[in-house]
């Protein structure tokens, strides 16, 4: 039962809740056992309160409110998503021990909904990165193969995920940070329409960039808990005043696999024709095979260009650092989290150099120094200011695609997860791995990655991204690639994952 | 303190032609902060009027408060500026503990108001001071430094910091640069914060009590020499805190300069502060080793887009400002715009208007508060608003007066007695006896002894020497104590001396 509790997709945990099948304290203690059993060795928690947790759940087994909603159901929280006395460092030895006073949205909202709490999750420092290697704390593996990366900078929600350490988990995507990893470890992540997910409370990296979002087992999973956390927040001014979307819905039609009428444009610069540098050969094969999918279900693809795209890489590496450079000054050692060399001798500018110059990560340092330099006097105009006119460029694009089609579709990734180590050294090899997901963040608008094979034996990521506030869009066109796939295949994606005790595959939930 | 050496003002002027320059920080009266629903109300316990937004804690994020936009979009109507149809808020980077996220934020090149105007008037002469810019920012947290005798950081023992501060609204008011007022710079800076100060309280968007800082002001003054086509390098002297104190600094500021430049030195562009107890400037950090702000466009907030129907509601909606209301009393008073212009110096305009409302009349009103009120305050260094006696009481005291119950001398008396705190000014008559003596025995003896003490001066009075009468008036009033009507007692001086 157990097994089955922590591989099932969430929608089915909810049902089983909701006809007395199971119970939130039996479900959050079999999550609790395995990260106890397997996180050691995955590394995907920085944080995790058994006590905590199954108290919350024995609540809402009390209440009998389990089943209702997304109620009793357990979840995990990057660690970017400020939790009211839960310790929260975003990755960073810098915020080491500081308990927050307060709740950011995404975890009010999900509390509200009367989910458990299980944990919060490994990621690179303060998101920046794209294997989770820049944490602070600990290496996070992926579960389909412990010698490689589980995607970045929301690895451990990835992998936490993928492994059955958490039926869903919230991830935050600035650059990509929620779908390259879901793409790496087989999972479904959507990035929402920026404005449309509430930033407050998350620890920021790029604050024109960063959103919060599902990364889930299932594409209806992802829906699920995109409508529990998405809609208006007056706490935070860019949250675009709308009604929560109908996702679930779309999700559910969109399985019903006709795609009679949609338009399907495939750019051409993430992949596409005399742009295939970087790009494996497997990666791009299974994407060719999810959009013939895609066309054997109605839809209508043709190939869209972007030229814009091309500057997307260099335009995001100045305005995240520029950004970044200024959302980390805060972290000063003055009011809370790590103080270094407070001796009595030294002065404050000392102590404030000090403590960043311990409590940073080297990737950190690198993009403070590099938004820093991007700001300054005399150089913002060639750095700032031109990324910004790219950006708008790439806006452009996006609306001169829509108008052409419904969605635009690429690779998630250039490559499937790559080994632990390989690209640590160097930096423009690992920002290479957003490649593709830095157009969508750009221009604010949404982009999911669903499941589309493996290469390898590993998960590659297919990317639908739609117009501004048509998440649902996303939504439908990748419930109804996951659908055909799976009905193809047999069995759910996931469900290829190699199991780490070696029991026989198959034949879940 | 200072090891400056100065050249006389007059002096100053004849080599030299000054340029000034204000930058007037406004905290907003709004109910609360900037970016957040904390409080700001003066005065509480340390740190009891925060949150994670106006602490800048991890994830927090600013939410622009409408009041505030509201307010310095009226500041900008009354002062005549273009009212932006799309503006934005700026960060502006720089590490400092009062600062809780690193940056203040601010506006920085889309200002809310621009290229306005405020005339104001030295001596009969009006000067017209252009406003470059009107912005709103957020004010910064307080430091206070322990254990060192200067209140400095330096040799402190430690440093704490009150962010009740951090975050309340904060208008910044910025002058283009004032040339031509040469003698009168000094007087044109304090007329123009006087101006602007008398505007905030008109529209009532601060308190604008300058002693509790919601009113501060940064004075920008250089000097060229005369006939040069080019202005010289400015300072900029920070928290400058009173009206009196920002005339002072210029003054000062130029006579510095003006030795500085005499010896063929050159004056650093620079910060420096005022020592209100000396009057002297002393050097802060140097300009020219300033640290980078790094502006950017605020990502975390909206851009701000006040539309036509809004801008035209609001200055629909502005009170009469001070200078249409100081022609219209000139008017209701009969005084010329010279004699206005003393009131408003004086700062009396209001405590005149409310003395005139309180029953006196304006002339009377405008004797005392321009006459001995204004020595009061000079001979105790305070501003007239402060002295310890309201326009109501004022009044009171010229109505005993015109009631003959007591003269002017037993007025300025009455009012030693309510400014020491012994009550209004009937109280205080009352109670040290200070009433005009009518034709009592005890005055008609007193004008007798005054003709039998001097016969010589009586006897002139009688040979027709009339202006000698005063010197026995005189002794009349002395035996009296000032308390006689010196009227009644001349009169009957000259029943006596039967002059007629």
């Amino acid at each position: 039962m157990s097994r089955d509790l922590t591989t099932s997709d969430a929608a089915t945990l909810q049902a089983v809740l909701l006809e007395g099948g199971t119970t939130s304290v039996e479900l959050t203690q079999a999550y609790l056992d395995r990260i106890a059993a397997e996180d050691a060795e995955l590394g995907s928690y920085l944080h995790v309160d058994p006590e905590a947790a199954l108290g919350r759940a024995t609540a809402i087994d009390e209440a009998g409110t389990a089943g209702t909603g997304l109620a009793g159901i357990p979840v995990a929280l990057k660690d970017v998503v400020v939790t009211q006395g839960v310790p929260t460092t975003s990755g960073s030895r810098i915020l080491e021990g500081w308990e927050p006073p307060y709740d950011g949205t995404v975890a009010a909202r999900l509390k509200a909904a009367d989910t458990v709490l299980l944990g919060k999750t490994n990621m690179d420092e303060f998101a920046m990165g794209s294997s989770t290697e820049n944490s602070a704390y600990r290496v996070t593996r992926n579960p389909w193969d412990p010698e490689r990366i589980p995607g970045g900078s929301s690895g451990g929600s990835s992998a936490a995920v993928a492994a059955g350490l958490a039926p869903w988990a919230i991830g935050t995507d600035t650059g990509g940070s929620i779908r390259q990893p879901a793409a790496l470890t087989g999972l479904v992540g959507h990035k929402p329409t920026y404005g449309s997910v509430s930033r407050y409370g998350l620890i920021a990296f790029s604050s024109s960039l960063d959103q919060a979002g599902p990364m889930a087992r299932t594409v209806l999973d992802a829906a699920l808990l995109h409508e529990a956390i998405g809609g208006h927040d007056p706490l935070d001014s860019t949250s675009i005043d709308a009604p929560v979307p109908v996702l679930a819905e779309s999700a559910r039609r969109g399985a019903g696999g006709d795609l009679s009428g949609l338009r399907v444009g495939i750019v051409r610069e993430l992949g596409g024709e005399g742009h295939t540098d970087g790009y494996e050969e497997g990666v791009l094969a299974r994407v060719a095979e999810a959009v013939a999918l895609l066309e054997g279900m109605g839809a209508e693809v043709r190939e869209v260009s972007c030229p814009a795209f091309d500057l997307a890489l260099p335009a995001y590496y100045l305005i995240a650092p520029s950004e970044a450079s200024s959302n980390l000054s805060r972290f000063d050692g003055v009011r809370y989290g790590l103080r270094v060399g407070d001796d009595g001798d030294r002065d404050l500018d000392e102590v404030m150099a000090l403590t960043r110059e311990q409590g940073f990560g080297a990737e950190v340092k690198r993009r403070i120094i590099l938004g820093t330099y991007a700001l300054s006097s005399g150089y913002y105009e060639a750095y700032y200011g031109q990324a910004q006119k790219v950006r708008t460029l790439i806006s452009r694009d996006f609306t001169a695609g829509f108008d052409q089609v419904d969605v635009l579709v690429s690779p998630t990734t250039p490559t499937v997860a790559f080994p632990l180590g390989s690209r640590v050294d160097d930096p423009v090899a690992m920002y290479a791995a957003d490649l593709c997901t830095l157009p969508a963040s750009l221009a604010g608008v949404p982009a999911i990655s669903v499941p589309c094979g493996l290469s390898d034996g590993l998960p590659v990521g297919f990317q639908i991204m739609a117009p501004a506030l048509a998440d649902d869009r996303c939504y439908q066109v990748a419930a109804a690639l996951e659908a055909a796939q799976d009905a193809a295949r047999g069995s759910r994606f996931l469900d290829q994952l190699p199991r780490r005790d070696a029991q026989p595959a198959g034949g879940v939930a | 303190m200072t090891t400056d050496k100065l050249v006389d003002f007059d002096e100053v002027l004849t080599r030299y032609e000054p340029v000034i320059g204000l930058e007037t920080h406004v905290e907003l009266g709004t109910a609360s902060k900037m970016f957040c629903g904390c409080s700001t109300t003066f005065g509480a316990e340390p740190n009891t009027q925060t949150c994670p937004v106006c602490l800048g804690l991890p994830g927090s994020l600013p939410v622009a408060n409408e009041m505030a936009i509201e307010s310095t979009i009226r500041i900008g109507l009354a002062l005549g500026c273009r009212i932006a149809t799309w503006a934005r808020f700026s960060r502006k980077n720089y590490f400092y503990p009062d600062i809780p996220k690193g940056f203040q934020t601010t506006q920085y090149d889309e200002p809310l108001c621009t290229a306005g105007h405020l005339d104001v008037e030295v001596d009969g002469e009006t000067y017209r001071v252009e406003v470059e810019r009107v912005h709103l920012e957020e004010d910064t947290g307080k430091n206070l430094h322990v254990g060192g005798s200067t209140g400095r950081i330096h040799g402190a023992d430690h440093s704490l910091i009150d962010y009740n501060r951090a975050g309340i609204p904060l208008v910044e008011i910025v002058t283009r640069p004032i040339p031509g007022a040469g003698a009168k710079a000094p007087e044109v800076a304090k007329a123009y914060v006087t101006e602007l100060r008398e505007i905030l309280l008109a529209l009532g968007v601060s308190e604008v009590r300058m002693e509790q800082g919601n009113l501060r002001c940064d004075v920008n003054t250089s000097l060229a020499p005369i006939g040069s086509l080019e202005w010289g390098t400015r300072t900029e002297t920070k928290n400058v805190n009173s009206l009196r104190s920002v005339e002072r600094a210029v003054r000062f500021e130029m006579r510095r300069q003006a030795a500085v430049l005499d010896t063929d030195g050159r004056v650093l562009q620079e910060t420096r502060h005022f020592h209100e107890d000396t009057g002297t400037t002393s050097p802060g950090r140097s300009k020219e080793e300033a640290t980078d702000y790094r502006y950017f466009p605020e990502p975390d907030l909206v851009p701000v887009a006040p539309d036509e129907e809004w801008v035209g509601k609001l200055k629909a909606g502005l009170p009469e400002l001070p200078a249409a209301r100081r022609a219209r009393l000139s008017d209701e008073w009969g005084i010329s715009p010279t004699e206005m212009a003393w009131l408003v110096n004086a700062g009396a305009v209001e405590l005149v208007s409310d003395t005139v409302a309180a029953g006196a009349a304006p002339s009377d009103a405008r004797k005392w508060w321009l006459g001995e009120l204004a020595r009061r305050a000079n001979d105790a260094g305070t501003e007239l608003a402060e002295l310890a006696v309201t326009p109501p009481q004022v009044a009171e005291l010229i109505g005993l007066i015109s009631a003959g119950t007591i003269n002017d001398q037993l007025a300025r008396q009455a009012l030693d007695g309510v400014l020491a705190g012994e009550g209004s000014p009937a109280q205080v008559v009352e109670a040290r006896g200070l009433a005009v003596m009518g034709e009592s025995d005890e005055l008609v003896a007193a004008v007798d002894a005054a003709i039998e003490a001097n016969p010589d001066v009586a006897d002139k009075v009688r040979g027709g020497k009339v202006q000698a009468i005063g010197a026995l008036v005189g002794a009349v009033m002395k035996t009296t104590r000032g308390q006689a009507d010196a009227a009644t007692v001349k009169r009957m001086l000259e029943e006596r001396l039967t002059v007629s």
